[in-house]
């Protein structure tokens, strides 16, 4: 952490800003968007894990190129996971 | 102190350096962890072997007489449970790799002591869980658990479920733990072309620990939640996808024989190269062949769900890169067979176990091809023919592989040697045994009969083989109970080991036999390239003493 500690505020900003989003999350819960329903909920809650990872697991103003290989190896296995799932969903017979 | 009193007191070791039970349950040395891990994995291969015996034993006759279909359910999804989550998957890793990696790479301990402590906890957290399920009724779900059948029996597998998760943790702890050590703890000198290919072998393992267990831990939750809540992420008349589960269960599955085949390739390599006196043929190609099996083998998975109804065109990719996973496991056996050309071979314990690992494997690795052609494996899955593909694989190479490196860096763990004659014997009635055991299992798959049943009276015909296997497992058993006894007798009897019994390459031969708790006297500093038996080997040439 050379140098890099992020302020009380900022965790405590974020935090609120989690809250908020929760909220969303139940308020948007309520209304009946359809087919939109999951994609906004997963959208919400994307942003969510974005914010917890760059601010409290403090991703963001890392030097260390280690810790940014680790993050992206992560994102892209997990592309891999929803992306070979899907090589079946689209191109499945769904009868 | 004088020199004379020097030599007659017993050099202070990791083992007699403290008594109490105390300093064995909080302790921080990753080689007391090790033999911590070695004693519970133990404790649950001998589970898993009682529940095979039961399965074998009923399987001797046709008719289901021993047990009944319900209770034959849960020998083998427990069998199947306590194999991969508490024996095999922590085995070679938690046991030799603790104990290993940071003497191999010259460093005190590993990364996060405390965290390596904190990771046999949680294995015990789940271990306990699963004791408790076994002895109030236990799970019928398969090792699988599959959806729908997962969601809606009535026993225990929430409890299971819960059990693997735990112990799911401390598998993702301990390669955290290794990832960190292998990168931040080398000594001065061990550059990444320096480390032995056992470390490469764990830090690939590592990456998926760390990126494929959370996925199984996710999956558990939600055949939990979907059991209890209703969600509708499995159930189709709630709008869910039976599938997505076999998809989000062998995303973590299919790399995780990974897990617990990429470490006895790491014990392998060691054995072959030291009982060959010949650096590893093509060293680097068996280093990165590691880390492509991590990354190839996350694009695999659904050659499990061939006839699950996946789309035609998914099955097609999903054989095709299947072939492709084969490619830097072939690279390893080539290498390896390479490296013993024009060696010097020595014929010693844990070479026998290479042997039996390279050509198990090799018949293990073949059929799962067989099973990755589309066509095939319409007829083959589902029968006695995977049952006969995954355990070459998983016992006749992992286990294999666990033993050969049990017998090779035993005098260093123990500081005794074991009797060569019985190791040797054991050796072979292992192979035999084996074999005598799962190479019928083949026949009877390719012939149609299915896994899973514990009645096979309507196709008495296959009785013979069912016998062959039954009477191969009682002697696999023996050969597993006869390295027990003479390991724990040479703890008593055994002569003393020398630092380096076997004049063997790699820094954990360079410190005393057992290790000193902080592994090497003085900061070893290395000059030499991995496996340098050439110059071992020269004559004249002493060895210089690092950290002694
Ligand atoms: C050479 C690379 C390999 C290929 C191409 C391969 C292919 C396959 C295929 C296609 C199946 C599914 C068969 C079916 O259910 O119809 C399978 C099953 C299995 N394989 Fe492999 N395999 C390979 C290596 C391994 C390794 C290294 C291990 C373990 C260390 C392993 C363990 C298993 C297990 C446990 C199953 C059965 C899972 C179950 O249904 O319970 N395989 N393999
Ligand atoms: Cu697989």
């Amino acid at each position: 952490m050379a140098g890099h500690a992020t302020s009380l505020k900022t965790y405590f900003t974020i935090w609120i800003a989690l809250l908020i989003f929760t909220g969303l999350t139940v308020f948007a819960a309520r209304i009946d968007l359809g087919v939109y329903n999951a994609a906004v909920a997963l959208t919400i809650a994307s942003v969510k894990a974005t914010l917890v990872a760059l601010f409290f697991m403090h991703i963001r103003g890392t030097s260390e190129r280690l810790t940014k290989l680790v993050v992206v190896s992560a994102l892209f296995f997990l592309f891999l996971l929803l992306g070979l799932s899907m090589s079946d969903y689209l191109t499945r017979a769904w009868h | 102190m004088s020199t004379v009193k020097a030599q007659v007191t017993e050099r202070t070791n990791y083992l007699n350096a403290d008594y109490g039970v105390r300093s064995w349950l909080l302790t921080t040395d990753h080689k007391r962890i090790a033999l911590l891990y070695l004693i519970s994995i133990t404790f649950f291969f001998f589970i898993g072997g009682f529940y095979a015996l039961l399965i074998r034993l009923e399987l001797l006759t046709p008719a289901g007489d021993l047990v009944q279909a319900d209770t034959y359910n849960k020998l083998f999804t427990m069998h199947g449970m306590v194999m991969v989550f508490f024996f095999l998957i922590p085995s070679i890793p938690a046991v030799l790799g603790n104990f290993l990696i940071p003497m191999m790479i010259g460093a005190k301990d590993l990364a996060f002591p405390r965290i390596n402590l904190l990771s046999w906890y949680l294995y015990i957290i789940g271990g306990a869980l699963m004791c408790h399920c076994m002895l109030t009724g236990g799970a019928d779900t398969g090792w699988t658990f599959y959806v729908p059948f997962s969601a809606i029996t009535n026993t225990k597998f929430v409890e299971a479920g819960l059990a693997i998760f735990v112990a799911g943790f401390s598998s993702i702890l301990t390669g955290l733990n290794f990832v960190v050590t292998v990168h931040r703890m080398r000594a001065p000198g061990m550059t990444w072309s320096r480390l032995p290919l056992f470390v490469w072998a764990h830090y690939a393992t590592s990456i998926i620990q760390l990126l494929g267990t959370p996925v199984i831990a996710i999956t558990i939750l939600l055949v939990a939640a979907e059991r209890t809540l209703h969600l509708g992420i499995f159930d189709p008349k709630l709008g869910g996808d039976p599938l997505l589960f076999q998809h989000l269960f062998w995303f973590y599955s299919h790399p995780a024989v990974y897990i617990m085949i990429l470490p006895a390739m790491g014990v392998i390599s060691e054995v072959i190269a030291c009982y060959a006196r010949k650096r590893i043929f093509g060293y680097s190609f068996v280093a990165f062949s590691s880390i492509a099996i991590a990354v190839f083998g996350f694009l695999v998975w659904a050659h499990h769900m061939f006839v699950a109804g996946i789309s035609l065109y998914s099955a097609l990719v999903f054989s095709m890169l299947s072939y492709a996973v084969a490619v830097p496991s072939a690279v390893k056996v080539f290498n390896w067979t390479a490296t013993l050309y024009k060696g010097s071979i020595h014929y010693d314990a844990p070479m026998l176990y290479a042997f039996g690992f390279i050509g198990l494997f090799t018949v293990g690795g073949l059929t799962g091809l067989f099973l990755a052609a589309l066509g095939i494996d319409v007829h083959v899955t589902d029968t006695y023919f995977v049952v006969a593909h995954f355990h070459y694989i998983m016992v006749g190479g992992a286990v294999m592989g666990y033993l050969g490196g049990m017998h090779f860096w035993w005098p260093k763990i123990s500081g005794k040697l074991y009797p060569e004659g019985w190791a040797k014997l054991a050796a072979l009635i292992v192979f035999v045994g084996f074999n005598l055991t799962f190479f019928p299992q083949f026949i009877l798959g390719y012939l149609g009969m299915p896994r899973r049943y514990w009645d096979y009276s309507h196709m008495p015909e296959f009785q013979v083989l069912n016998v062959a296997s039954t009477a191969g497992a009682t002697i696999l058993g023996i050969g597993y109970l006869l390295p027990m006894v003479y390991f724990l007798w040479s703890l008593r009897y055994g002569d003393p080991a020398p630092d380096n019994p076997w004049n063997a390459a790699g820094l954990e031969w360079k410190t005393a036999s057992p290790p000193p708790t902080f592994n090497f006297d003085s900061d070893p500093v290395v000059t030499w390239e991995a496996y340098n038996y050439d110059e071992i080997d020269a004559p004249h040439i002493q060895e210089a003493p690092v950290g002694r």
